[in-house]
C-alpha cells in the first residue's frame, strides 16, 4: 500500500516507536501537572535519561537495567527540581527553564565517551501469531516491550486517577493546595513523588530515543521533544486518554516528515524538520482557544508556589 | 456549670508567632451537646487556637483532654479519628471535584464512592440540607458549599463540632436553617465550638461564650445574659462610638446603570443580568448579597476592569461603558475592590507605591510619565495620618500590614483622591471593630460631602447602618433599591434568595 | 525542625548578596565537578576565572569579554523587563537568528554596493525581525491564550531549521566553492559591524546593550509604564485594577525582548561571527535567560552578570584547551549556577528558623 511514493503500513509501523517517547513524557508530566507542578524542565529530564540509559545499557549489556538507569536519571532529575520548588519554594518556570539547561550540559558532560557507540539492541516482544496478521502484525504486534509498557501506562495512570483514593488525593492537592493541608494531606509529599513518578518517566522516554529510536547517542538528541511533551498535556486538556491521541499524532506528524524526505520530494530538508514544531504551534493555538471558551481544564493550583503559614 | 464531665478541656494553651502571642495560656470547657461561643476581634487568637484542637497547629505550651484522655493531635487525621470534625471559614473544598469526592477527602476511611453518595444523601435529607452528590463543587452556591462542609463533619459522626464564621455567607433565612441543624445536633449530645463576631446570633445560639482579646482569654460568660453592646464592649476592650448620619441630603443623578449583562469572568462564576439603577449625590446606595453573587463582577464593571457595551453605565451624563479604569477615574468615579493584598494593593509593593497605583490620575504624581517619588511619599503619607494607618513609614511593603491598617490605606487612597462616584466591595471584611467604624464614618463623610458612595457588602448589619437606599444582588440579577428605613431583615433575606430551596426543620426544630 | 517565616519585605540585603554566595557556591560545586573530571580543581577555577582578565595574554581576552558580554546584555535586558511583568520569552534564541537573517539578508541584497545607509538598514532589519519572531508568540497569547513560553520555545526549533535552509540555499554565497553558509559580512565594508576601538572588543552590539540597559533601567525605575510592568508581574488583579490592560502588556514585552535580541544576532552576524552559517548562533538567548536572573532582572546586576557569563564562556575555552576540560563543562557550570540561585532566593523572601518558632 503506497500513496505519493510512501509505504502506508511502513509509516503506520513506525509511528508507535517515533511516539513512544513523547508518550511517557508527557504521561509523567501529567501526573505532575495534576499534583499543582508546573515542570518545565521536562526536557533536561528527558535528555538525561538518554544519556543515564544509553550508559545503563552499555556499561551492563543489558538494555532493561539501561531503561532503569534512564529513569532513575529522571527521577533524579525531578527531585533538584522537587527540592528547589517545593523546599526552597523557588519560581517553577525559572527553575524548570535551569533544569533543562543543566540537563542539557550535564548530559553532554557524561556523553563525551558514548559517542560513536551502538547501544546492546532492544528485543522485540514476541506475541506469537498476531505478528502474521497482515497489516495489523507489523503495525501493532512488532515492537518492543516498552512500546507496550507506555500503553499499559497510559491504562494505569486512568484507573489510578479516577478510581483510588491516592488518585483523589493527588488531584485534591493540584486542585487547591492550601484546602488539601487543611484537611491534613502532605502536599509537598504529594508533589515530591508526583514529580519523581514525572521525572522517571521522562528518563524513560528519554532512554528509549537513545537505546531504541534512533539508536545511538549525540548530544541535544531531544531536540525539543520535551517541550512538546509539554505541549501535548495541554492538548489533552489534562486527561490521560487524550495524551495517548496527542503523542500519536505527532508521532504520524514526525514519521510523515521523515518519510517525505526519504521520498526525496524537491522540499529542503530543514522546511520538512520544521513540520513538527509548527504543528505542535498549532494544535496548541487551536486548544488554547477551546479552553479559552470552554471550561478550565488545568489544575487550580498549578504553578502555584504553597507554603503553609500559620 | 453543671455535673457532667467536659467533653474537652483546654488547659494553659500558647501558641508564638515571630513578634505575636497569637494564645497566651488559654483555658476552655465544652460540655456535650454544648453550643459554646468563641468571640474576638480579628487577630484575636480564634483561629490559632481551634487549629491546634484540629491538630493543623501545634502548642508550644500547655495541654487538652479529650473525653478525660489526654489529647494532642500531630495532624488533621488524629483530630478526626479522635472525634474533633471542622468547617472552615474559607472552604476547604474542591471547586473541580464532585460533592462525594469533596466527602470523601475529609473523611478517614470513606466508603466506596457509590456508597458514600447514598449516605450523603441520607444524612442531607436528615437535617434539612439537600445536597446532590454528584454535583461539582465548583457550580454550587456558598450556602451549599457550607452544606458540603457540614455534611462531611456530620458523616463522621463527631463528638465535637468546629465551626469558622459559618454564616457570613447565608442569607437570614438559610442562618435559621442552619440553627436548627446545629440545635438538632446539640440535642443529640454533639458540642459545638462556634466561631463568630456576629452576636445577636451568638445570644441566639449559644450557651457558654469565650470571649479571646490579643490572645488571652478577658471573659467567660452566658452570653444570653449579657446584651450585645455589653459583648461587643468586652471584645474590643473599649466603648464603641456611633456612626454620625448626619448632613446627607440626596441630589442630582450622578451615575446611571441601565440594563447592564455581563457574561461570567472565570468557569465557575456567575454573570451579571440586566443590572440597572441610579445613583445620586449625597446617598449611600447599599448593595447587599451572599459572597458570589456577582459581587465582583459588578465591581469590575464599575471600576472599568471589565468594561461593558456602550450605554450601560453613565457618569454625569457621559457614557463610560467601555472605557478602561484609568479614564474613569480622571472623570471621578473610582473603586475600592474586596480583595486587598494583590488586586487593591500589591502585596510586595511599598505603600508609596501601592498610593501611585491608582492616585496619578486625580493627584499630580508624575511629570511627563515619570514619577514624582516625592509627591507620591507625600501622598502616601497623608493617607497614613489622615486615616490612622498604623505602620512604621511609607516605604513598608503592602503585606506588613494587618487587615485593618491596610484597608484603611486602601480606603483613604480612594477617598482622599476626592471622588465623585465611590464603589466599594466589603469596605471593613476582617477588619476590628475600631477600624470598620473609621471606614464607615469616612464612607459617610464623603457622601456628606456631596459624594455618591455605593457599598456593596455582605454585612447586612453595616448595609442598614449606613445606606440610604439598598437593593440584593443575587444569583446576578439586583433587585430594585428601596429606602432603607422601611425594610425589615426578613424582606432583605428575602430578596437575597431566601433560603435558596431549602425547607426549614419545623418538624425537628 | 526548620521552619520557614514570611519577611515582612522582602529583604534588600539578600537580595544582592544571593547572587554573590551563588557564585561562591558554583565555585565550590564547580571544582568538585573539575575534581571528577580529573582536573586540579583550584588550577581550573583559577584558569576560567582569573587568568582571562589578569593572566598572560589578558590583554585579548579582555576584549573577548565584551564581544561575549554585548549580546547577552543586549537579550537579557529584554528579557527582564518581561521576566518582571510575568511574561516568559525563553525564546530568544529564536528571536536572535532571525533577527541576524533579515539583518545579512539587507547587507547580502545590497551587495556589492557601498553606502552609509547599508548599516542602518540593517539595524532595522535585525530589529524588526526580532520583533516580528517575538510578536508571534504575543499574538497567539493575546488571541488564543497559547501559553507564550510553549510558543516561544517552538519557534527557536523553527528559526533554527530556517537559519539552516538559508545558509544551504538563498543566503549561500554564490562564490564560496558551493560549501554552505553565507558570504562574509566582515570583508563588506558597508555591512561590517567592525569593532570601535582596535582591541577592545567594543562594537555597535555592545554599545547598544548598555544602551538597553540604560533605557531599561529609566523605564522600570523611573517611569510609570515600567512600574506598572512590575505590579503586572507582582499581582496581575492589581496591575488590571490600576488600568494595565494585560494584551498590550504581553506585546510590548515580547515585542521589545523579541527586537533587542533580533538586533542582538545582526551585530552578531555582521561582527565577530561575519557569516550566516547553519550553527553560528552560540546559545547566547538562553544564556542570556541565567543573566538575567542571576542580574536579578535589574540593570546594573545584568551587567555584572553578563561580563561574569562572558568569563566564563572564554575561561572555559582555555580551560578546553590547556585542561582539557569538556566544553559541556561550562554549561554544567552555568547550569548548577542557576540552579544556586534560585535555591539562595528563599533568604530574600523568607527567614529560616532553626528550632520551634519563638516570639
Amino acid at each position: 500500500m503506497t500513496l505519493g511514493g510512501i509505504d502506508l503500513v511502513a509509516l503506520m509501523a513506525m509511528l508507535m516507536v517515533a511516539s513512544t517517547p513523547i508518550l511517557l513524557a508527557a504521561t509523567g508530566e501529567l501526573i505532575a501537572e495534576k499534583a499543582g507542578v508546573l515542570n518545565l524542565g521536562v526536557e533536561g529530564m528527558m535528555i538525561m535519561g538518554a544519556i543515564g540509559g544509553f550508559a545503563g545499557a552499555v556499561m551492563t549489556g543489558s538494555p532493561a537495567l539501561g531503561f532503569l538507569a534512564g529513569a532513575g536519571a529522571g527521577a533524579a532529575m525531578a527531585l533538584v527540581f522537587g527540592f528547589l520548588t517545593q523546599v526552597l519554594l523557588s519560581n517553577q518556570v525559572a527553575t524548570g527553564l535551569a533544569l533543562t539547561l543543566f540537563g542539557m550540559g550535564l548530559s553532554a558532560l557524561i556523553g563525551k565517551g558514548f559517542e560513536g557507540v551502538r547501544p546492546p539492541a532492544t528485543g522485540k516482544l514476541d506475541l506469537g501469531g498476531l505478528a502474521d496478521l497482515p497489516v495489523l502484525g507489523p503495525v501493532l504486534f512488532r515492537h518492543d516491550w516498552v512500546v507496550y509498557l507506555s500503553l499499559a501506562l497510559i491504562v494505569a495512570v486512568w484507573l489510578f486517577l479516577h478510581l483510588s483514593r491516592a488518585g483523589l488525593i493527588l488531584r485534591a492537592v493540584g486542585e487547591n493546595h492550601d484546602a488539601a493541608h487543611a484537611l491534613g494531606y502532605r502536599v509537598v509529599m504529594v508533589r515530591l513523588a508526583a514529580l519523581a513518578f514525572g521525572g522517571a518517566l521522562a528518563g524513560l522516554g528519554g532512554a528509549y530515543l537513545s537505546l531504541v529510536r534512533v539508536p545511538q547517542w549525540t548530544e541535544g538528541m531531544t531536540a525539543g521533544a520535551g517541550w512538546i511533551a509539554l505541549a501535548i498535556v495541554v492538548f489533552a486538556s489534562w486527561r490521560i486518554e487524550r495524551v495517548l491521541l496527542g503523542a500519536y499524532l505527532f508521532g504520524g506528524v514526525t514519521v510523515l516528515q521523515l518519510r517525505l524526505q526519504a521520498a526525496g520530494y524537491a522540499i529542503p530538508v530543514q522546511l520538512l524538520s520544521m513540520a513538527p514544531y509548527v504543528i505542535t504551534i498549532l494544535v496548541l493555538v487551536i486548544i488554547s482557544a477551546r479552553h479559552r471558551r470552554g471550561a478550565q481544564a488545568a489544575p487550580a493550583a498549578l504553578g502555584r508556589i504553597f507554603h503553609a503559614s500559620r | 456549670m453543671g455535673a457532667t464531665e467536659p467533653l474537652l478541656r483546654v488547659e494553659g494553651l500558647s501558641k508564638a508567632y515571630p513578634g505575636v502571642l497569637a494564645n497566651d495560656a488559654v483555658n476552655l470547657a465544652i460540655a456535650p451537646g454544648q453550643v459554646h461561643a468563641l468571640l474576638g476581634e480579628n487577630g484575636a487568637g480564634k483561629s490559632t487556637l481551634v487549629k491546634m484542637i484540629y491538630g493543623l497547629v501545634r502548642p508550644d505550651a500547655g495541654s487538652m483532654v479529650l473525653r478525660g484522655a489526654p489529647y494532642a493531635p500531630p495532624d488533621p487525621h488524629a483530630a478526626r479519628a479522635a472525634g474533633v470534625a471542622m468547617v472552615f471559614q474559607h472552604f476547604s473544598l474542591f471547586e473541580a471535584l464532585n460533592v462525594a469526592e469533596n466527602v470523601a477527602l475529609g473523611m478517614e476511611n470513606p466508603p466506596p464512592l457509590r456508597q458514600l453518595a447514598a449516605r450523603i444523601r441520607a444524612v442531607s435529607d436528615a437535617y434539612g440540607l439537600p445536597l446532590d452528590p454528584g454535583r461539582i463543587v465548583g457550580d454550587l452556591s456558598a450556602g451549599e458549599r457550607q452544606r458540603v462542609e457540614i455534611i462531611r463533619c456530620l458523616l463522621q459522626e463527631p463528638k465535637l463540632l468546629i465551626m469558622d464564621e459559618p454564616t457570613s455567607v447565608l442569607t437570614p433565612q438559610e442562618v435559621e436553617i442552619l440553627f436548627a441543624t446545629l440545635r438538632l445536633l446539640a440535642a443529640e449530645g454533639t458540642a459545638i465550638l462556634y466561631i463568630s463576631h456576629k452576636l445577636e446570633e451568638i445570644r441566639s445560639l449559644c450557651d457558654r461564650a469565650t470571649i479571646l482579646r490579643g490572645g488571652r482569654v478577658v471573659a467567660a460568660c452566658n452570653p444570653r445574659e449579657r446584651t450585645a453592646h455589653e459583648l461587643a464592649e468586652l471584645m474590643v476592650g473599649a466603648e464603641l462610638k456611633l456612626t454620625d448620619r448626619a448632613g446627607r441630603k440626596p441630589g442630582e443623578v450622578l451615575l446611571e446603570v441601565v440594563g447592564l449583562h455581563m457574561p461570567p469572568a472565570s468557569a465557575f462564576g456567575p454573570s451579571l443580568k440586566s443590572v440597572s439603577f441610579e445613583l445620586r449625590r449625597g446617598e449611600v446606595l447599599g448593595i447587599g448579597g451572599v459572597a458570589g453573587n456577582g459581587q465582583e463582577d459588578l465591581l469590575a464593571t464599575l471600576s472599568g476592569e471589565r468594561p461593558s457595551s456602550a450605554g450601560t453605565v453613565v457618569l454625569k451624563g457621559e457614557d463610560v461603558s467601555t472605557l478602561g479604569p484609568n479614564p474613569r477615574r480622571a472623570r471621578g468615579l473610582l473603586a475600592a475592590p474586596e480583595e486587598r493584598l494583590g488586586h487593591a494593593a500589591a502585596p510586595d509593593m511599598s505603600l508609596t507605591e501601592n498610593a501611585v497605583l491608582t492616585g496619578t490620575m486625580r493627584r499630580p504624581l508624575t511629570r511627563h510619565g515619570f514619577i514624582d517619588r516625592r509627591a507620591a511619599r507625600a501622598f502616601a503619607a497623608e493617607i497614613i495620618a489622615a486615616f490612622d494607618v498604623r505602620t512604621p513609614g511609607p516605604q513598608v511593603a503592602a503585606r506588613a500590614l494587618s487587615g485593618g491598617n491596610l484597608q484603611k490605606f486602601v480606603i483613604g487612597r480612594e477617598v482622599l483622591q476626592a471622588p465623585e462616584v465611590l464603589v466599594v466591595n466589603q469596605p471593613t471584611w476582617g477588619v476590628d471593630a475600631a477600624a470598620a467604624a473609621a471606614i464607615r464614618q469616612a464612607l459617610l463623610d464623603l457622601a456628606a460631602a456631596g459624594a455618591g458612595v455605593i457599598v456593596i457588602s455582605q454585612d447586612l448589619d453595616e448595609l442598614l447602618e449606613i445606606s440610604d437606599r439598598f437593593a440584593a444582588l443575587n444569583e446576578g440579577r439586583l433587585s430594585p433599591p428601596q429606602a432603607t428605613a422601611k425594610l425589615t431583615l426578613r424582606e432583605i433575606g428575602l430578596s437575597l434568595g431566601g433560603a435558596h430551596g431549602m425547607k426549614p426543620l419545623e418538624v425537628l426544630a | 525542625m526548620i521552619t520557614l517565616v514570611a519577611r515582612p519585605a522582602p529583604s534588600r540585603f539578600w537580595s544582592w548578596a544571593t547572587p554573590v554566595l551563588a557564585v561562591l557556591a558554583t565555585m565550590l560545586a564547580g571544582g568538585g565537578l573539575f575534581a571528577l573530571l580529573g582536573s586540579d580543581p583550584f588550577e581550573a577555577i583559577r584558569v576560567i576565572f582569573w587568568d582571562p582578565l589578569f593572566g598572560a595574554n589578558a590583554g585579548y581576552f579582555r576584549g573577548q569579554l565584551f564581544i561575549k558580554a554585548g549580546p547577552l546584555i543586549l537579550i537579557a535586558a529584554g528579557l527582564a523587563v518581561g521576566f518582571r511583568a510575568g511574561i516568559w520569552n525563553i525564546g530568544a534564541e529564536g528571536q536572535y537568528i532571525i533577527g541576524a537573517l533579515c539583518g545579512a539578508a539587507v547587507a547580502l541584497a545590497a551587495f556589492p554596493a557601498e553606502s552609509a545607509l547599508i548599516f542602518p538598514a540593517m539595524v532595522l532589519a535585525g530589529a524588526f525581525g526580532g520583533w516580528v519572531w517575538g510578536m508571534i508568540p504575543a499574538l497567539l497569547k493575546n488571541r488564543f491564550g497559547a501559553s507564550e513560553i510553549l510558543v516561544s520555545l517552538m519557534l527557536v526549533y523553527v528559526a533554527q531549521n530556517l537559519l539552516a535552509w538559508a545558509a544551504f540555499g538563498p543566503l549561500k554565497n554564490p562564490a564560496g566553492f558551493g560549501f554552505p553558509g553565507s558570504r562574509n559580512l566582515q570583508q563588506y565594508p558597508s555591512a561590517h559591524n567592525a569593532e570601535l576601538i582596535a582591541g577592545s572588543g567594543v562594537h555597535w552590539g555592545v554599545v547598544a546593550g548598555i544602551a538597553a540597559l540604560i533605557g531599561t533601567y529609566v523605564l522600570m525605575n523611573r517611569h510609570i509604564a515600567g512600574f506598572r510592568i512590575q505590579v503586572a508581574g507582582d499581582a496581575p488583579k492589581a496591575a488590571r485594577f490600576a488600568g494595565v490592560a494585560p494584551a498590550r502588556l504581553v506585546g510590548f514585552c515580547l515585542g521589545l525582548s523579541g527586537a533587542l535580541a533580533g538586533l542582538a544576532g545582526m551585530f552578531e552576524v555582521a561582527g565577530p561571527s561575519g557569516q550566516v552559517t547553519d550553527s553560528f548562533n552560540a546559545g547566547y538567548g538562553f544564556t542570556a535567560i541565567i543573566v538575567a536572573f542571576l542580574g536579578r532582572l535589574n540593570p546594573v546586576g545584568i551587567l555584572l552578570a553578563g561580563l561574569l557569563m562572558a568569563l566564563t564562556y572564554i575561561g572555559g575555552d582555555m580551560a578546553q584547551l590547556t585542561l582539557r576540560l569538556p566544553a559541556a563543562a561550562i554549561q554544567v557550570f552555568q547550569g548548577l549556577l542557576l540552579f544556586f540561585l534560585l535555591g539562595m532566593d528563599l533568604l530574600t523572601n523568607y527567614t529560616v528558623q532553626w528550632g520551634k518558632a519563638r516570639a
